[in-house]
């Protein structure tokens, strides 16, 4: 349960690896060691994370999900929520890829709107269920300012993201009246190891700046934030721009 | 969506809501895997009223009065009446409730699920010692009569103070206090420090009051440190009453003033409003022996306001209260110094001294000292309430389970040594653990 100051007690990760996850894990276990599900293929990565979060005291499990296999994500989240509540699910599995074969390769394409589009959904629907069984919990689902407005240079990406964005914002409304939360993040740059060898963008960030920003929006239960705050301005102004001056913008 | 008092960590539950013994019966026998939870009036600050995923039994509906036996001073009830009605009906019969805490506003259910206490709990104990039997719809579907002193006291004992856990009660019957007035003779001491205040509750003079409590300024530092408001009194007997009075001296009004509207913002309740608050109420009660009050100027004044958790805006508050044995004077001290050095703007600061415990295992109340604030939800209130777990731990002391809202199992395991017999009971009685609230998931009763 989240306690009345905004501490919860069990904490689920999807994308187990994920830099940002991790850092928010981590947030939360600094505070008040919890209970951590880290869902992820099994890997040393997987288990370095499960080992260093351990180190705060937090008792962590591990769980094989493989978002390219929608058909097993119900197993998985039947066996995660038969172990105890989920106070928090974080949605944070994703790839970035090679922008250009992602529209050129149909393959490479299919795999990136498998892993950052259908997987979302189908989790998704799943947390959904559960957590209107259990009457309670808050979901935090990655997006990205990437989905804000598509853009020449990583449209691919970005309209995986458009669309995984445009289903949390709807679930957060679906599930107002059963009173669970829905927190929708939109992260501009982060410094991690999905955009590791990338040129750094403006207003970049760590995994620990967006991670502090989670935490804070969970909290206070916002529904739609921007890491850093400031993308909010930025993105309604770029969203507004005729095309044919987008186009010309140096990113 | 329920919560409770404070406001906080709301959940979802399915209610029902019935005077229907049968239909509450049913609802626990076909409970599903969340559980059931029975609930009254919601005033336990944090979570034993809730279920999330489960079911929630609205108490209030099961509202009668059986019998008042005048002759014998006792009342026999059903667990959802209010104090406020009970009250009300016991009056212009001279009897009176021997436990009232700072709210009518409570169910007798709760009052013994909570084991509430009142100001008088240094001279009369806690509620569920008043109470001679009660019924207890357990996991099974039946209704088990229970009594403090029989076979079945175990399970009475478990009952009083279990928040819920060992079933649904029912029904119970009260002993009760005779009255001549509804007027009390009250005696308030200004204090200008903690060091006065405490020499107050132990110099004696408390033994001569049935009611005795300090509210105390949060906000105060230095020589000031705990300045306090000690108001003590008895019932006033009828020829201690004014000309005036003695007319219809059992008579008695409460009106609710207002309602507070559901528009406060967060942050009115900060260090700047409770600074002039706690100076104006400090001011305004000088040291004064010998008033006569009525029922709500001496127990209730916050009852005159319905609503007014909202004070405190959105965030919604907490209450931290807990207890210390005597000779822990020190901590105490401590205890006071740190929440008035944090930053964090109490409004409500109750201090008191209670008389020994009873016989039940999770009963909050035993000899020695109890503070009270509450406090709004800001960031850092964590790490100052956690400091504080430790310092009350390490004190022997524990905290209040129908005000507790955010501590740990492993807090309420260590401050209540007797919980592993409690949960042997319980065990006995619901072995499938079909009676479930938020606050047994998260503290993992």
């Amino acid at each position: 349960m989240i306690d009345a100051v905004g501490n919860p007690q069990s904490l689920l990760l999807l994308g187990g690896t994920s830099d940002i996850a991790l850092a928010t894990a981590e947030r939360y276990a600094r505070q008040r060691p919890l209970r951590i599900v880290l869902a992820a293929r099994p890997s040393d990565r997987l288990e370095a994370a499960a080992e260093r979060l351990r180190g705060t005291g937090s008792t962590v499990t591990t769980v094989p999900f493989d978002a390219r296999k929608p058909e097993t994500h119900a197993e998985t989240l039947d066996k995660v929520f038969g172990e105890g509540d989920i106070d928090i699910s974080i949605v944070a599995f994703g790839m970035l890829g090679d922008q250009e074969k992602l529209w050129t390769d149909v393959a490479a394409a299919q795999e990136m709107a498998e892993i950052n589009y259908v997987a979302p959904v189908t989790v998704g629907v799943l947390l959904a269920e559960h957590l209107r069984k259990q009457g309670h919990g808050h979901i935090v689902a990655l997006s990205s300012v990437a989905g804000e407005r598509v853009r020449r240079s990583n449209f691919a990406y970005g309209s995986s993201k458009a669309g995984m964005d445009g289903f949390y914002t709807g679930l957060t409304e679906a599930l107002r009246p059963s009173g669970i939360k829905v927190t929708v993040v939109r992260p501009g740059h982060v410094k991690s190891k999905m955009t590791e060898g990338l040129k750094e963008a403006p207003l970049a960030q760590t995994p620990e700046q967006v991670a502090e920003i989670i935490v804070n929006s969970v909290r206070k239960g916002k529904e739609l934030v921007w890491a850093p705050a400031q993308f909010r301005y930025v993105m309604s102004v770029l969203r507004h721009l005729p095309r044919a001056v987008f186009r010309r913008l140096p990113f | 969506m329920l919560t409770g008092w404070g406001r906080t960590a709301p959940t979802m539950a399915e209610v029902i809501s019935t005077p229907d013994v049968e239909t509450i019966a049913r609802a626990v026998r076909e409970a599903g895997p969340r559980g059931v939870i029975a609930r009254g009036l919601g005033r336990s600050y944090g979570d034993p009223a809730q279920n999330a995923g489960g079911t929630v039994i609205d108490m209030t509906a099961l509202d009668r009065i059986h019998t008042i036996d005048v002759d014998n001073a006792l009342v026999d009830v059903d667990a959802g009446v209010s104090l406020d009605t009970l009250m009300r009906g016991l009056l212009p019969h001279g009897l009176w409730l021997p436990v009232l805490p700072g709210t009518r506003q409570v169910t007798v259910g709760g009052a013994i699920g909570a084991d509430i206490h009142g100001k008088n709990h240094h001279s009369q104990g806690s509620f569920g010692s008043h109470v001679i039997s009660l019924d207890l719809l357990t996991a099974d579907g039946e209704v088990r009569t229970l009594t403090p002193e029989s076979d079945s006291a175990e399970l009475f004992w478990a009952t009083v103070g279990g928040m819920g856990m060992t079933g649904i009660v029912l029904r119970a019957t009260i002993r009760l206090k005779r009255v001549e007035t509804a007027y009390f003779v009250v005696d308030n001491i200004r204090t200008r420090n903690l060091d006065e205040l405490l020499e107050h509750f132990t110099d004696g003079s408390d033994d001569d009051y049935v009611y005795s409590v300090a509210w105390f300024d949060s906000l105060a530092r230095g020589d000031r440190m705990g300045r306090a408001l000690l108001t003590r009194g008895n019932p006033a007997t009828l020829d201690e009453l004014p000309k005036k009075l003695r007319k219809n001296p059992l008579g008695f009004d409460a009106p609710q003033l207002m309602t507070a509207p559901p528009v406060f913002p967060n942050g009115l309740v900060n260090k700047y409003t409770i600074t002039a608050f706690n100076e104006v109420w400090y001011r305004k009660a000088p040291t004064k022996y010998g008033s006569v009050q009525n029922i709500t100027q001496f127990f209730h004044p916050l009852d005159l306001v319905g609503e007014w958790n909202r004070v405190y805006g959105s965030n919604g508050f907490l209450q931290y209260q807990f207890m210390v044995p005597f000779g822990r004077e020190q901590m105490f001290r401590r205890s006071i110094d740190k929440i008035s050095a944090s930053g964090h703007v109490s409004f409500l600061n109750v201090l008191k001294t209670f008389g020994p415990g009873n016989a039940a295992p999770m009963s909050f109340p035993d000899k020695g000292w109890t503070l009270t604030v509450d406090i709004p939800v800001t960031p850092g209130l964590d790490r100052l309430c956690r400091d504080l777990d430790e310092m009350v731990l390490e004190a022997g002391g524990r905290l209040y389970l129908a005000k507790e809202s955010r501590t740990t199992p492993e807090m309420i395991e260590r401050m209540y040594p007797r919980i592993d017999e409690w949960r042997k009971t319980r065990a006995a009685v619901d072995p499938e653990g079909i009676f479930r609230s938020d606050l047994a998931r998260r503290l993992n009763l």
